[in-house]
């Protein structure tokens, strides 16, 4: 049969299999349709849930404002699919092109997607994990009992963690009034996805609204009750906090273990594939009929040296869902090429950030517009004299214009004038990552040159 | 192509009724640089690339002073501008004051909770049309119908609209980049004495609702503190001229551009009288499709720009045609055809940045609720003229006069 003849063939009876019932499972099967494809669909998906929105988990979810069960995510049109929601994938025989399930049914693919996400990293001591008070927050589930538990009004509340997740708890925690520690191991919260510059402004803002934040301070251990009821933490300065809801917000693992044994690239990096979100297997060949997408993904960026980079943000798991989906039913002339810009927000303590571009890969950092004391500003990160990422704090409408400048490679520093610059901003300063050989709760962007078959990279969250 | 005047066969009123052909011919090259002196952005991308770059200036003092001379666009040594023409920080701090007792977040349900007073407005005003057969729709309702509402938002008594109505009108008709030098010092004069008039007018309002306030925007910016502190004076009245004109001279337009695309297709009119949903997003194809503010001629550059392949000098005067941009066939398919339901309809109707229309939300309810109520109680509309008399305004266009004859009023 003919290459042509066989395409024909895939998008008018095909079996496609989707893992992963999540956003970026939803918008493929979406896209998948729309493009014409009218064989059988099957979504697999560990949770029981049809697929929902993330990101107001952390915020009106935590201030009662939206109830869980009302962040459904809206469908774009019918998928008209087989759902195997509650039953997770254990298992993937790329000879057999099979994928095997928890149940112990196996599923018959002629294409897969993968877009099985990450999960919340938990607490590493497991006795100090169980106990009750002891949350992290990932899953409509997750949300469901932290909110209950905010809800009882709890003395204080320990929030391990300030990455994005951790404050946007945090100050969740604080508009509901509740008395909340922060403790944070580098030396400012958001310092490993923004760095230590903009990570003095976060610190500000924490501080101004009442949380209690320790930075360069590590979770030693935490202590229940005779109940088993969290009670106090300890750290490693010495001090203790008394606490009875502490919430581990340690940032993410890939959910790839599932794979262990199939010859795919997958670790704890997540799995990686080439532009047009096809897989590789463990010799570094790209597959014909594995595509993944989200935050389980791992693939090559033009614009940032061809570094495989793995993102935990809502645009990137849509368009990258997208383009698989578009890829898995298309010739190869037709295939594009997945050249997303990185970019994320996030909502705390009443300021909206948002960035684009790869701030971690930075060394230096300007203010370009507006005024770090007034927590109100855009900030340019520049790498090798060029800009590759920028920052807002409130200053949002502004974000096109820098996204411009990193894909066109434009100088840095900026050489331009523009309206709102002040003078604290006028020279670059070092945008003050932390040292990237050292571990850390971690930006939420991962640059790496590591093989995807590289197994021995482990999280240690209390390295001295 | 030749740029030889084409900014002035632009605001030539013969071309009134149809500026579309000028503009595609326009967006043959994205950007141009007219014989008066201004440089004119013709397309979506460049536009919107524009709208948010941070060397664009609304701020008519970066102009160099032969770009300002030439563009009839001074300032007005006796009033500080209003925030439509600042930049940042303080256009900021003024949008962000006049927002708080307008909108989100600190007063996010202010539209939506007038959506039952508006439909009485409308209604009130369809009622008063019973016993006709033909109505001028815009002294009749478009008018009326936004100056009421802004009126009422600002607290500004609806028996002075015929003092400002000249005011409005004469303001609104400074932006329009036309004439000889003499008809634009003329211009210039009257603005000024027209922005004095009604800034004497509002400073007496405003005193009036500092001493007793009532539940209107002037009495909020005139006794309401934030952490940006308060307005002065002089920013309130400047701030609720803006206001009060803003809102006086585009809805109108709106509604009567609508009104008067429905009546060329009654296929989309017939669809909207039983498709209350379709309101939506017919109002947003409006904008894209017939949009009330055609250019924005107030913008300047703070440094040499490279855009489209054009370097545009620093302190130039640039004129950002949105209705050319949102007629660009790169970015919308079919662009010169009226689709009610239009998909990604992601319009420049309401400018785009920083700037992005204050007013919008309320806009948007107006246009709304005015057409379907029209649609739905005026038996058999049908235009007497088309096309219709054009106001002389090439920058906010839209109908002076809309005929339309009915046979009567349902309900």
């Amino acid at each position: 049969m003919s290459v042509d003849g066989y395409l024909e063939t895939l998008r008018r009876e095909g079996r496609i299999v989707v893992v992963g019932a999540s956003l970026a499972g939803l918008r493929a099967a979406e896209t998948l349709r729309a493009e014409g494809f009218a064989g059988t669909l099957t979504m697999v998906g560990d949770e029981p849930h049809e697929p929902y929105d993330r990101p107001p988990l952390s915020k009106q979810v935590l201030l009662g404002k939206v109830p869980a069960d009302h962040t459904v995510l809206p469908r774009r049109r019918p998928v008209d699919a087989e759902w195997r929601l509650g039953a997770a994938a254990t298992g993937l025989d790329l000879a057999a092109k099979q994928v095997r399930l928890a149940d112990g049914d196996a599923i018959d693919y002629d294409r897969l997607l993968i877009t099985t996400g990450v999960r919340a990293r938990p607490w590493p001591r497991e006795l100090e994990a169980d106990l009750d008070g002891v949350c992290v927050l990932r899953t409509r589930d997750d949300a469901i009992r932290l909110h209950h538990r905010l809800k009882a009004g709890p003395r204080r509340v320990l929030v391990i963690g300030a990455g994005f997740t951790g404050s946007e708890i945090a100050s969740a925690c604080r508009e509901r009034g509740l008395p909340v520690t922060v403790a944070e191991r580098g030396p400012a919260p958001l310092v490993g996805a923004l760095g230590g510059v903009v990570g003095e402004v976060a610190a500000e803002l924490q501080r101004a609204h009442g949380v209690d934040l320790r930075c360069g301070v590590q979770v030693t251990g935490l202590e229940g009750d005779s109940a088993g009821r969290v009670r106090q933490a300890h750290f490693s300065d010495g001090t203790a906090v008394e606490s009875d809801v502490v919430v581990v917000a340690l940032g993410a693992t890939r959910n790839t273990e599932w794979l262990a044994d199939s010859g795919l690239g997958a670790g704890p990096r997540g799995i990686a594939c080439d532009a047009g979100c096809r897989a590789f297997d463990v010799r570094g060949i790209v597959t014909d009929d594995v595509f993944v997408a989200g935050d389980v993904a791992r693939s090559p960026h033009p614009l940032f040296g061809y570094q495989f980079l793995s993102l935990e943000h809502w645009g990137n798991a849509v368009s990258q869902a997208e383009v698989a989906a578009h890829n898995m039913i298309s010739a190869s002339a037709d295939r594009r090429p997945h050249l997303w810009m990185p970019s994320f927000w996030s909502a705390q303590f009443g300021v909206n950030i948002k960035s684009v571009g790869v701030p971690p890969m930075a060394d230096q950092i300007i203010v370009t517009q507006g005024s770090l004391a007034e927590q109100r500003f855009t900030a340019a990160y520049g790498y090798q004299g060029r800009v590759i990422a920028a920052v807002t704090f409130d200053q949002a409408k502004w974000l096109d214009f820098y996204e411009r400048q990193i894909e066109q490679a434009a100088p840095f520093p900026p050489e331009f004038t523009t309206v709102d610059r002040r003078p604290e901003g006028l020279q670059p300063v070092p945008a003050g990552f932390p040292d990237p050989s050292l571990p850390s709760h971690g930006p939420t962007v991962t640059l790496s040159g590591h093989s995807p078959t590289d197994r021995r990279v482990s999280f240690t969250p209390r390295r001295a | 192509m030749t740029s030889v005047a084409l900014l002035h066969r632009i605001t030539d009123y013969a071309n009134r009724p149809d500026p579309y052909p000028l503009y595609a011919e326009l967006r043959r090259t994205p950007v141009v640089r007219d014989e008066s002196g201004p440089y004119l952005v013709s397309t979506y991308w460049e536009i919107k690339e524009l709208l948010h770059d941070p060397r664009i200036s609304s701020d008519l003092r970066n102009l160099t002073p032969e770009a300002a001379r030439a563009s009839g666009q001074e300032h007005d040594p006796n009033l500080p501008p209003a925030f439509i023409r600042l930049d940042p920080p303080e256009h900021d701090r003024l949008r962000r004051l006049s927002m708080r007792p307008f909108g989100p977040p600190h007063t996010p349900r202010r539209v939506f909770d007038m959506h039952g007073e508006l439909e009485e407005i409308v209604s009130g005003l369809v009622d008063g049309l019973r016993g006709r057969d033909t109505i001028d729709l815009v002294d009749d309702f478009s008018y009326p119908f936004p100056v009421t509402v802004i009126c009422r938002i600002l607290g500004v008594p609806r028996e002075d609209e015929s003092h400002f109505h000249e005011w409005a009108d004469t303001i609104a008709a400074g932006l329009d980049p036309v004439g000889t030098a003499e008809e634009r010092e003329a211009q210039v004069q009257g603005v000024r004495r027209a922005r004095g008039e009604l800034a004497a007018y509002l400073a007496g309002l405003i005193e009036e609702r500092r001493r007793s306030p009532r539940d209107d925007m002037l009495s909020a910016m005139a006794t309401e503190h934030g952490p940006d502190g308060q307005m002065s004076p002089v920013e309130i009245i400047t701030t609720a001229a803006l206001l009060l004109i803003a809102g006086h001279e585009t809805t109108v337009n709106l509604i009567t551009n609508g009104m008067l695309t429905l009546l060329r297709n009654p296929d989309v009119l017939q669809r909207l009288r039983v498709e209350p949903g379709l309101a939506v997003p017919l109002v947003e194809e409006l904008l894209r499709f017939e949009p009330p503010v055609q250019m924005l001629p107030q913008r300047t550059t703070l440094a040499d720009i490279d855009i489209a392949g054009t370097i545009i000098p620093k302190g130039a005067s640039l004129y950002l045609m949105v209705a050319s941009g949102s007629r660009d066939p790169k970015r919308f398919a079919d662009p010169d055809r009226f689709v009610p339901d239009r998909p990604d309809n992601q319009h420049l109707g309401f400018g785009h940045g920083l700037h992005n229309c204050f007013g919008a939300p309320l806009a948007r309810l107006e246009a709304q609720l005015a057409l379907t109520a029209l649609v739905r109680r005026l038996d058999g509309p049908s235009l007497v003229e088309d096309p219709p008399p054009y106001r002389q305004n090439a920058v906010l266009r839209g109908p002076r006069h809309l005929p339309i004859a009915f046979s009567g009023i349902i309900g």
